[in-house]
């Protein structure tokens, strides 16, 4: 028969496209900057030629809502940076494997699960940064900000581009760090204030900075890795460090639990926590998760761990349902008279 | 003219007519399944997400009843409502005009206007919204025009606006094609002027073409989210939030009642025309005169500057993709250079995905053209099956009534469903091209039948009274002669399957992601540069498949009307 016949050889060929490679296929969820996936999972092939890595990327938000959407019929083996509140929500609903990594011991105790074996090992920190676009600022009559209370001063008005929390880390540990260091009332009162000049709420972390870059929002709330690899790409970018502290995150790396590919998945952990991986994130981050190896990034200042502010995750993961949808109510949704510069 | 099989039946020997039973019972009971199984039983399966309360999902009755009254969705119903309706109080006009200038003046030139103003056809919804922002953004080249930045409502509009134009111009093209000259001889006989002559010919022959255009524009207005993702700012629409509740939040609930709003006016729209249809007669009488415009120097001067306007308007928006696709750093750097196209280093899937699209596109084009061609030949030329024909006719023209959302949702509840066997195929490139043939089976299914209903029934009944099978007769004559409009319906589904994002946001895994996919990934991650380089590839790719599917079609036109005007000197 024609017609049967052609679509059998079709739907043939479709699937014979979708068949690849014979290595172990380990299906990754990551929620890291695509720029560094190639490097990394070369790197980790390169070491582990019999595993071949299938990434899943998407915004830490998203990431963490697919995680918690599959707990029934896990996808995902592993996962290779996420951040820590997040892994720390899959650990409470039991999804995570335990497991101490062979380079466990070179580890930072604070950049790491506490408990032994850990459920998940950080890989590096990522912190807070203001992108601040000094054409535009000059253009406009902007002054530089450097406080974080500096961005509610009624001159950026509609001129600053952050990233929305329930979908992005980064807009996550803003906000958290926020209500950690003003404490929560005026946490949010600053937040209201803020929200008066934020011209945009983004999806992603890097868009905010990709953004100010570009000039098209003067000021952009986001973190220091996009900050500085747009400065180096020549964007009129001033990186500026707020002055009352950097909310922070610690990016890491865990096994699923039930994972059929546990083996490979732990292989990957050990990978995560090796001197070798560290001299990956070197490139990107200035803080790592195992000490005496960062070398300090020209575009940040030495000083720049110091910054940091004192991060309470256990409250941070803890509460992070009830800030995200106290976040929603009052700046989701609702928002378009800010959008009307 | 459609051929008695039954009692042809014992005329025959026995294995003819076994392949024959076989070729069209089969072949119908084929289509059957294919329909239920990806039309169906997905739209079902929503009605029944939206309704079950399962826990974190954000469905079921009380959910809704909750949702419904929210102040959050009055406020998207609201903005949905009022952006469909501004971009159809513009859209409808001016597509109007512009095919009244096209059908009915003498304006110089009109291939080439028809052609530039059918090209957002060829890309994704998402390139005249990038486009915007390059061109009225902050840092956009004509920012200086307006007060404010493009985010929001009017950006929404005008992307949309751009993106529903040729849509709505087509289905009016079509409608002023046809008029009866002697209708207009007798009207200026009469005394009538030229206004008088179009309210009571012209309108009335065409309004509910108007009526059909309006209700597509606004469907396809409400439903999408390309536009308002890139260009939307804080202003958020009911597309956007039934994407965000089920691609971020994972609340398939949420989205399912989402998308049975969005279901509603493209139901109601669609059932609306259908009645309309029915009420209207025959547009033209058999002995009727083809209608050509008389000479008419200030009309045509008129609409000439109208089609000028809006494609220059049109070839800005296009023209401004494609340039900020090859601007190396804008706005600082405004070097040429394809670093835009360096793909692999960025996020969103890079040539995989353009791979890929292209793979989907020709699967769909060439799978989705030979089941609609074969099964509207089944419909139109064989009798038997009354039941199953007419069951076929109305679940054919279901896919036209529902938008791309809200057919990718049902894909999602339907396939991932636990304990469906056909989960094998969930985030599989079978799926997608699956879903992207049920997503654009109407129209094509229409086109295929147009054609067979312009051939002779003599052509079977000489087949059958040579004995000759009809499954051959279809392959070797059939088939043939109607190649031109399987070359039509070969193009639409192609460049449909290459520009699509509306269904298969839902269904990509990271193996099968698409083209249109990764230029809103792109553009999500702040690569505007790297998701306009991606439209223009698609938008280039579409091109170069419509281009050569028309150049076949015209070739193989003037072969077979050369093979017409020699069969009568034998």
């Amino acid at each position: 028969m024609f017609k049967p016949l052609a679509l059998a050889a079709a739907v043939s060929a479709v699937f014979s496209l979708q068949a690849s490679a014979a290595a172990t296929q380990l299906t990754v969820y990551t929620a890291l900057e695509a720029e560094q996936l190639k490097s990394y999972k070369q790197a980790f092939e390169k070491a582990n030629p019999d595993i071949e890595i299938k990434w899943v990327r998407d915004s830490t938000g998203i990431i963490t809502a697919k995680l918690l959407a599959e707990k029934d019929r896990p996808q995902a083996d592993a996962v290779w940076g996420l951040a820590a509140s997040s892994l720390a929500i899959l650990d409470q609903n039991g999804m995570l494997e335990a497991y101490a990594p062979k380079d466990l011991g070179k580890i930072s105790a604070n950049y790491r699960d506490a408990a032994n074996p850990p459920a998940w090992v950080g890989m590096d920190v990522w912190a807070a940064t203001i992108c601040f676009n000094t054409v535009e600022a000059e253009k406009q009559g902007l002054s530089k900000p450097v406080s974080w209370q500096d961005l509610t001063k009624p001159e950026y008005k509609g001129k600053i581009v952050m990233p929305n929390p329930a979908s992005s880390g980064t807009g996550f540990l803003d906000v958290s760090a926020w209500l950690q260091t003003f404490g929560e009332p005026q946490g949010w009162a600053y937040m209201d204030a803020l929200h008066q000049n934020i011209g945009q709420y983004v999806h992603s972390g890097s868009k905010p900075c990709k953004l100010a870059a570009a000039g098209e929002f003067p000021i952009g709330i986001s973190f220091e890795y996009p900050a500085v690899q747009l400065k180096r790409q020549g964007a009129p970018l001033d990186i500026v460090l707020p002055k009352e502290g950097l909310g922070w995150e610690i990016e890491a790396t865990a096994v699923i639990k039930g994972s059929p590919k546990a083996d490979a998945a732990k292989r990957l952990a050990d990978f995560s926590a090796s001197p070798a991986a560290m001299e990956l994130y070197k490139d990107n981050f200035a803080v790592l998760a195992a000490p005496g190896i960062a070398k300090p990034q020209t575009e940040l200042p030495a000083d720049y761990e110091q910054r940091l502010i004192k991060n309470d995750f256990a409250w941070a993961s803890k509460n992070r349902d009830e800030i995200l949808s106290e976040w929603r109510k009052r700046y989701d949704g609702k928002s378009e008279k800010v959008a009307q510069q | 003219m459609s051929l008695p099989l039954t009692p042809a039946k014992d005329a025959r020997r026995g294995d003819v007519a076994l392949g024959e039973r076989l070729f069209v019972v089969g072949g119908k009971s084929l289509l059957l399944v294919l329909l239920l199984l990806a039309v169906v039983m997905p739209l079902l399966a929503i009605f029944w997400k939206g309704f079950s309360g399962e826990a974190g999902q954000g469905g079921g009755l009380l959910a809704a009843r909750e949702l419904f009254a929210s102040e959050n969705f009055h406020w998207l119903l609201g903005n949905s409502l009022s952006v469909a309706l501004t971009v159809t109080a513009i859209v409808v006009p001016l597509a109007y005009l512009f095919a009244y200038a096209l059908q009915r003046t003498l304006i110089p030139a009109k291939g080439l206007w028809r052609g530039i103003s059918l090209l957002p056809l060829l890309a994704p919804s998402m390139l005249p919204a990038i486009a915007l922002v390059y061109l009225f953004g902050n840092q956009g080249l004509l920012r200086s025009l307006l007060s404010e930045n493009i985010y929001g409502f009017w950006g929404i509009v005008l992307g949309e606006a751009i993106y529903t134009f040729p849509h709505a111009l087509m289905i009016l093209l079509s409608a002023l094609s046809l008029a009866d000259a002697r209708l207009f001889d007798a009207a200026s006989s009469m005394g009538a002027g030229p206004w008088r002559a179009f309210r009571s010919i012209t309108w009335p022959a065409t309004r509910q073409a108007v009526f059909a255009a309006f209700c597509l524009v606004f469907t396809l207005t409400i439903t999408d989210f390309g536009v308002p993702v890139v260009v939307g700012g804080d202003y958020q629409v009911l597309a956007l939030e039934a994407y965000k509740a089920v691609v971020g939040q994972q609340q398939f609930g949420r989205g399912a009642l989402i998308g049975m709003v969005l279901l509603l006016p493209a139901l109601l729209s669609f059932g609306v025309d259908a009645w309309l249809r029915r009420r209207q007669g025959e547009a033209m009488s058999g002995r009727a005169q083809v209608f050509e415009p008389k000479p008419s120097r200030c009309r045509d001067a008129c609409f000439l500057a109208i089609v000028l306007l809006v494609c220059a308007a049109l070839l800005v928006v296009i023209g401004m993709a494609v340039y900020s696709s090859l601007v190396t750093f804008w706005p600082y750097n405004l070097t040429l250079s394809f670093k835009h196209y360096l793909f692999d280093d960025t996020a969103g899937g890079g040539w995989l995905a353009y791979r890929n699209s292209v793979t989907m596109a020709l699967c769909t084009a060439l799978i989705g053209s030979i089941v609609i061609f074969t099964g509207a030949y089944l419909m139109e030329k064989t009798q038997g099956q009354r039941l199953l024909n007419q069951a076929l006719r109305l679940l054919s023209f279901i896919p036209m009534a529902v938008p791309g959302l809200v057919l990718g949702l049902g894909y999602v509840f339907f396939f991932n469903l636990s304990g469906n066997p056909l989960h094998v195929f969930y985030g599989g490139m079978a799926l997608l091209v699956l879903c992207t043939i049920a997503h654009y089976l109407t129209t094509a299914q229409m086109t295929a039948a147009t054609a067979l209903r312009q051939l002779d029934g003599e052509f079977e009944a000489a087949a059958l009274s040579l004995k000759a099978p009809l499954y051959k007769h279809f392959v070797r004559v059939t088939v043939p002669i109607c190649l031109p409009a399987l070359l039509d319906i070969i193009r639409y589904l192609f460049v449909s399957a290459m520009t699509t994002v509306s269904a298969a946001i839902f269904l990509y895994s990271p193996d099968t992601i698409l083209a249109a996919v990764a230029v809103l990934n792109m553009d999500d991650a702040g690569n505007v540069g790297g998701a306009a380089a991606m439209s223009t590839l698609i938008l280039l790719t579409s091109a170069a498949a419509s281009l050569l599917l028309a150049g076949a079609s015209r070739g193989l036109l003037r072969r077979s009307q050369a093979w017409r005007q020699r069969a009568p000197g034998h």
